[in-house]
């Protein structure tokens, strides 16, 4: 899963390409309007470099950070058939963490620096994480509605300009309907089942509704910069329109389950547009600079883990440790 | 056949199967590195889906169904050696116990696989070599950190000390034991160990890492009678939270 990079509409534009070599610039940009891919050893604006690093590696920080609420239901998944699913479920997005670093290290910055940056607090995840999964309601309203936005951005960012991550995405994207389908099965359990079921995840979706509308991010502002990384196709769709596409692809279905969207102002209107209460974009920022319910928490936690795995990584780089040939 | 001796023998297996898998699932999200998450969690997977298979076999001999087995006994009520309930601890720990367990379920499904019974049998067939994969992965991590530097070394020697006599409550002999050999069911605990000794010996050589002194062995049993750490129960709480609010719902 993952949420939408956050681009900052203050961010100074005018400098976006100073000192780039126009012809080669020129060149590159001809090249993404032929459809072309960017591979890691072609030229490429810094600031293209830059957006890309920051956007892949927010990414897979939202993988790993995201496998923490979910991966405490593991340990608590009602039945065997859950517990599998959710254990493979939980793995994946690991693994898609894993294939995001690479693709990012393609661009030159390591594993290790991303991580760093992460357990530091310098560089960012979704947003949507900060938040509980108090009942297993929660992660499996997690499962279907944060998965399915996760693939409107994952779907449009595919048709991106920069190779490596293209590819990373075109895989997960699959696993990632998977994951879709396992989340929409467990709600449909839930709203069918017994009268504690439909309550628990009533109340599940009340409390992520507010962290699912935010998680395209807010409306994006015209800037110069927008402009120029969706001519560069690092961002393919305006958030707005994603949003939109998430509530035309889930409202009816959720409607379906008998279940109520907590927003009384929620319909569509003459021009085929879904209106909706305007998300608290100032909670957003709160949540997204360190002051939500769990951000502390899910720092500590990776950071514990990277504390506590330290010596298994230096003992792998022990210089005379030997090298093992797989004992099959 | 003595379906008593063959059902102990099922629960047993099924029951570290289970609670190792568990355990095992824990380490998602909080591995050294990302690929061992991601290996662990297989492991956890291959493990919790043997065991479930296992309690499929007991449910077609008259037990109940694998999830109310699973999701409503107390810990008093649950076969596996103390060994499996024990925390994670620190990835050293977590580590020798993958080792030494799984080198014994390796051998034990191996010996099954020619068992006179025939379900048992043909599972046995499917899981071995499932577990040739758990067993390398052991044997790898096992030698490299054995030899990494001095504090892996120190940490993975102190491991195995600290689980070598629970390891040995794996083969904690069952009332039924004769009878599972006489009909072929079973090949024994003791020839199980006996192999596993060949075994692992090897391997720990090669990973520089000792054997604690035979006069130290002490067999940490009970497990098997329902005897258990105070770890079990609280792990079974949290594994039947959500199972338990309506047992007989669907989830």
């Amino acid at each position: 899963m993952y949420g939408n990079a956050y681009i900052d509409p203050n961010e100074k534009s005018n400098s976006i390409t100073d000192g780039e070599d126009i012809q080669k610039l020129n060149a590159f940009e001809s090249r993404i309007s032929n459809g072309e891919k960017i591979e890691p050893k072609d030229w490429m604006p810094k600031e293209y470099r830059k957006q890309l690093v920051r956007m892949i590696e927010q990414h897979a920080h939202s993988e790993i950070i995201g496998a923490l609420p979910e991966g405490t239901w593991i340990t608590r998944a009602p039945g065997f058939r859950r517990k599998l699913a959710l254990m493979a479920k939980v793995q994946d997005e690991v693994g898609h963490a894993q294939l995001l670093y690479s693709a990012a290290e393609t661009l030159g910055k390591s594993r290790e620096a991303m991580i760093n940056d992460l357990i530091t607090g310098k560089s960012k995840y979704s947003n949507v994480f900060n938040y509980p999964a108090y009942t297993w309601a929660d992660a499996c309203i997690i499962a279907w509605l944060i998965d399915a936005g996760a693939i409107i951005n994952q779907v449009a960012n595919a048709k991106g300009s920069y190779g490596p991550y293209c590819r990373a995405l075109d895989r997960i994207c699959v696993e990632e309907s998977f994951h879709l389908k396992y989340g929409h099965d467990n709600v449909v359990t839930l709203a069918t089942g017994s009268k504690i079921q439909r309550e628990m995840v009533q109340a599940a979706l009340n409390r992520w509704w507010p962290p699912i509308m935010h998680f395209f991010g807010p409306s994006d502002k015209i800037s110069l910069h927008t402009e120029i990384l969706m001519k560069w196709k690092v961002k393919m769709a305006t958030n707005d329109d994603m949003r939109q596409q998430f509530l035309n692809m889930y409202v009816p279905k959720i409607w379906d389950l008998g279940l109520t969207v907590p927003d009384s102002k929620l319909m569509k209107n003459n021009e085929n547009k879904w209106e909706y209460t305007e998300p608290d974009w100032d909670e957003f920022k709160r949540v997204i600079n360190g002051g939500g319910p769990c951000n502390a928490e899910r720092l500590a936690v990776r950071r514990n883990a990277e504390e506590r795995g330290r010596w298994v990584r230096q003992a792998l780089l022990a210089k005379d440790s030997k090298y093992l040939i797989p004992l099959a | 056949m003595n379906q008593d001796a063959i059902k102990e023998l099922l629960y047993k297996m099924a029951d570290d199967l289970l609670i190792l898998g568990h355990r095992n699932s824990e380490w998602t999200g909080l591995g050294p590195i990302l690929e061992e998450d991601i290996a662990f969690s297989s492991m956890a997977q291959d493990k919790i889906g043997q065991s479930q298979a296992l309690f499929e076999i007991l449910h077609s001999l008259g037990e109940q169904e694998p999830d109310i087995v699973a999701f409503m006994r107390n810990a008093n009520q649950f076969h596996n050696s103390q060994f499996v309930e024990l925390p994670n601890g620190e990835y050293d720990f977590s580590t020798i116990r993958h080792f030494l367990f799984d080198h014994a379920d390796q051998l034990r499904f191996e010996m099954l696989s020619n068992s006179l019974f025939e379900p048992l049998a043909k599972l046995s067939r499917k899981i071995k070599g499932e577990l040739k994969y758990h067993v390398f992965h052991a044997n790898i991590w096992v030698t490299k950190l054995g030899n990494g530097n001095e504090e892996s070394h120190s940490r993975m020697q102190n491991a195995l000390n600290e689980c070598w006599n629970f390891a040995l409550g794996i083969f904690e002999e069952s009332q039924f034991e004769r009878q599972l050999i006489e009909e072929k069911i079973f090949e024994g605990e003791v020839e199980l160990k006996k192999r596993w000794l060949e075994n692992i010996s090897g391997i720990l050589e090669k990973a520089n890492l000792k054997i604690p002194n035979t006069n130290t062995w002490q067999a940490i049993n009970g497990g098997r009678q329902g005897k258990h750490t105070p770890n079990l129960q609280p792990l079974l709480d949290e594994m039947s939270e959500v199972f338990k609010i309506d047992a007989s719902a669907e989830w």
